[in-house]
């Protein structure tokens, strides 16, 4: 179980990989994830299922390298394996209620509204997607954007392809062009989520975002995912991780997900 | 004529030493101290104890066995009633049970029951497994989840020919014995030797299984011939008090899940943990026990908060003793009301209020009540919430067709049938949070039941 088929980078940093893992593949829905370990000392580390084929019993991952374990996962070779995988965690994505609506990815988000983009193409209601990144080079599966979208947009902050500039600055253009949007889907970083929230919130347009929380079961037996929507706490685990954007307390949400990025070394202190 | 010689106490690590390491606390009896100890039971006719002890060993009758040294004779008395001696000789609370009962509580303290049993339970973990599997077409058995309910309900069908799967939403068996009770109360060394011996029996053991998630109940119906859900009660309860999302806020779940399950007290470790230097523990059950002896070893300076006073701590006495004399304060009748952060959003306060106790509430404990005007605050930069756990509500959606209590714990009759044909539930998602004893009781009573079940079927 867990073996990879295959591995390619897509990106500099950032790889997508097919694990076969019959159980999760038969079962999973879009806005779903897993939770793996690198190795048999590894930590539990969350990963959107990007895509995955019930036949052959895998599922697609799309990882980028920001630390050990996504370095560790990188690096693994076709025919090798993930020591360890649970899932499918979390709570399918609900838009089915929405006829029009738009999709926006940041970064590794694109990772969360493909599967989206897939079925809303195959069920012929396809999306208008905004995609943006740091830089052209940095896009992720633009080709396949554009098959499943409506209209595909692209933006960076560079200006190296599409617009220049942040999707905030496309989606606010496609908004005021008149385009009617019943519903916004943002997957990204989350200083990206809140500031198109901030957005869609001065038009009144409902925003469904995806929180990237920390995590360590993923089941809803630690609280280290909690998050504070509308007042009350939310395990973003078993809960979500897909939310009313303008109910989330982003400011918190963002304190929590770097508590052990700032305290990793003295964390490390008294150990044994 | 009995001997009148006090009770005699196991060899512990001096507690200087043992808060600068993880190594197992007490040592136990030497043997010749357990037939020492063993010499102070009177045999009773009516043995008193055995009332206490919720799986109903024969007690008089093991320990006369060890008076004589043979810890052979003795396991296999105490095998008629657990498979887990080694583990509850070590975290049962004796104190409650078998030996609150025992008569020689007037003349030098209770006999060291507990101890006598870990004593037997050592001696068995010395053993090769013996190794058999079952006929591959025997009738199959599905277990959801890995703790003392699920391992003792699978032994148990296993020594009766059927084939036993069990799930584990965890990438490691155990349930509570492995990512709750920390190492130095209950060495992992243990618990994976129980394991193996099921290994060894032909129990399969699904890991990173998720029941509801990654195996739904209709496929478990279809390819098992009987169920039982042993799935613990493992969400944490919170204060739902201000500040509580606060950096440096956390579970007790989350801080030992961390220490115990991903080895996060090791130097090598890949998963963080975070210790404060001024921790605050809410609670005094075993969970904020073994959380604040966890955090004075991780380097912390701890201080338990409990609203009740020192009678009414729940915990295990002897863990109580133990965390005293590690230096965990102890800050009694005292409740929290609020908890303070600073600009990062990191905690660095808490206020409480001081309580006394008023009327006999509906646990015949007296209800602690808040004092007006005592407020107070204590600076803290890290808050470990203990305060008890309820069951996962994943369970609920997985088995919709069960009853549940309105804190979502299963019902099920005193045979842990649920009411439903073909499945059976004991343990913590049973009761609520209780004891590895009458969790491995509930997975002994469910086996004969399923077993008398799967005959009956068969006919
Ligand atoms: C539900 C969910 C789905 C996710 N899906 C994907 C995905 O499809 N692809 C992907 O590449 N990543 C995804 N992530 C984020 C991914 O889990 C983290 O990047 C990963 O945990 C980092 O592990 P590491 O050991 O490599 O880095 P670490 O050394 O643990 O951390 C490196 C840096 O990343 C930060 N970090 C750690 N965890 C998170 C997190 N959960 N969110 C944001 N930053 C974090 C740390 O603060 C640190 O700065 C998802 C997270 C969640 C909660
Ligand atoms: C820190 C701590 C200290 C304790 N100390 C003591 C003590 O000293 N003495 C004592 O007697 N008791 C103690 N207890 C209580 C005792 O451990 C529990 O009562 C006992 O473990 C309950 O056993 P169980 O088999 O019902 O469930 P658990 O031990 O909780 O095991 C349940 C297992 O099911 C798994 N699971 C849950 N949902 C699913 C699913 N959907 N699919 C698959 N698997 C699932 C979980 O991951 C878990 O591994 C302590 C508890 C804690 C948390
Ligand atoms: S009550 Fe005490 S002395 Fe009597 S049989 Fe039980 S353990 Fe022995
Ligand atoms: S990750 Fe533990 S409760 Fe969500």
């Amino acid at each position: 179980m867990n073996k990879v088929l295959s591995i390619v980078e897509t990106a500099p940093r950032v790889v997508r990989l097919e694990v076969e893992t019959p159980d999760v593949a038969k079962h999973c829905l879009p806005g779903q994830f897993i939770i793996l370990r690198a190795d048999a000392e590894g930590e539990r580390v969350p990963f959107t299922i990007c895509d995955y084929d019930r036949e052959k019993g895998t599922i697609t991952l799309l990882v980028q390298v920001v630390g050990d374990t996504t370095a560790e996962i990188a690096a693994l070779k076709a025919g090798e394996y993930i020591h360890d995988l649970v899932g499918p965690l979390g709570n399918p994505t609900e838009l089915d209620e929405y006829e029009n609506v738009v999709l926006v990815g940041g970064g590794i988000g694109c990772a969360v509204i493909y599967p989206q983009a897939k079925k809303r193409m195959s069920e012929g209601k396809p999306c208008d997607i905004i995609i943006g990144a740091k830089t052209s080079q940095l896009l992720f599966a633009k080709e396949d954007f554009k098959k499943f979208a409506k209209n595909l947009y692209i933006t960076t902050d560079d200006g190296s392809e599409g617009l220049k500039g942040f999707v905030t600055t496309q989606l606010e253009l496609l908004i005021q062009s008149g385009e009617k949007i019943d519903c916004v889907f943002v997957v990204g970083p989350m200083i990206m989520m809140k500031n198109v929230c901030d957005v869609t919130a001065k038009y009144d347009i409902p925003t469904v975002v995806s929180m990237n929380s920390l995590m360590l079961d993923g089941t809803g037996m630690c609280g280290c995912c909690r998050i504070t929507v509308g007042g009350e706490t939310k395990y973003a685990c078993v809960d979500g991780p897909e939310f009313d954007g303008h109910k989330v307390d982003f400011k918190e949400a963002m304190q929590r997900v770097d508590f052990y990025k700032k305290r990793g070394n003295d964390c490390r202190m008294m150990r044994y | 004529m009995a001997n009148m010689k006090g009770r005699n106490m196991p060899r512990v690590q001096d507690a200087k030493e043992r808060v600068r390491n993880f190594d197992e606390v007490s040592h136990g009896f030497d043997d010749a101290t357990m037939v020492e100890e063993a010499d102070r039971c009177l045999n009773c006719k009516n043995a008193p104890c055995m009332g206490g002890c919720p799986v109903g060993i024969h007690i008089p009758e093991f320990i006369s066995c060890l008076k004589k040294g043979d810890k052979e004779g003795a396991s296999e008395v105490i095998s008629r009633s657990t498979k887990l001696p080694a583990i509850c000789g070590r975290v049962c609370p004796q104190e409650r049970q078998c030996e609150k009962y025992c008569v020689r509580n007037r003349a030098g303290g209770a006999v060291a029951i507990g101890q006598l049993e870990r004593c037997v339970g050592d001696y068995n973990l010395t053993k090769q497994n013996v190794k058999s599997s079952p006929d591959p077409s025997a009738p199959a058995v599905a277990i959801v989840g890995s703790g003392p309910a699920g391992l003792t309900c699978a032994a148990d069908c296993l020594s009766a020919g059927l084939r036993v799967t069990i799930f584990e939403a965890f990438h490691k068996a155990g349930g509570v014995l492995t990512y709750g009770i920390p190492e130095f109360r209950l060495p992992k060394a243990i618990v994976d030797k129980e394991i193996s011996k099921l290994l060894d029996m032909g129990c399969e053991i699904k890991l990173n299984s998720l029941v509801g998630r990654s195996v739904t109940i209709d496929e478990l119906k279809r390819d098992y011939d009987a169920i039982f859900i042993s799935s613990g009660a493992g969400l944490p309860q919170f204060l739902h008090i201000e500040g509580e999302n606060l950096n440096g806020v956390m579970s007790a779940n989350e801080f030992l899940t961390r220490v115990n399950l991903m080895k996060a007290y090791k130097k090598d470790s890949a998963t963080p943990i975070y210790c404060g230097q001024n921790v605050v523990v809410v609670g005094a059950g075993n969970v904020a026990m073994d959380a604040a002896r966890t955090a004075k070893r991780l380097g912390g300076d701890v201080t338990i908060v409990y609203r009740r006073s020192r009678d009414e701590i729940p915990a295990r006495a002897e863990e109580v003793e133990h965390a005293e004399e590690e230096g965990v304060k102890f800050m009694l009748l005292t409740n929290p009301v609020s908890i303070g952060g600073d600009e990062t959003g990191m905690v660095n306060s808490m206020r409480c209020i001081k309580m006394q106790l008023g009327e006999p509430d509906a646990s015949g404990r007296r209800r602690p009540v808040p004092i007006e005007g005592s407020e107070f605050e204590i600076a803290t930069d890290h808050v470990i919430v203990a305060l008890g756990t309820s069951p996962n509500p994943l369970i609920k959606k997985a088995f919709p067709m069960l009853s549940f209590n309105p804190r979502g714990t299963i019902i099920a009759d005193e045979n842990m049938f649920t009411g439903v044909e073909g499945i059976w539930a004991g343990g913590d998602v049973v009761t609520g949070s209780a004891t590895v004893i009458s969790a491995m009781g509930a997975g002994r009573k469910a086996a004969a039941q399923i077993i008398e079940y799967i005959g009956e079927k068969k006919k």
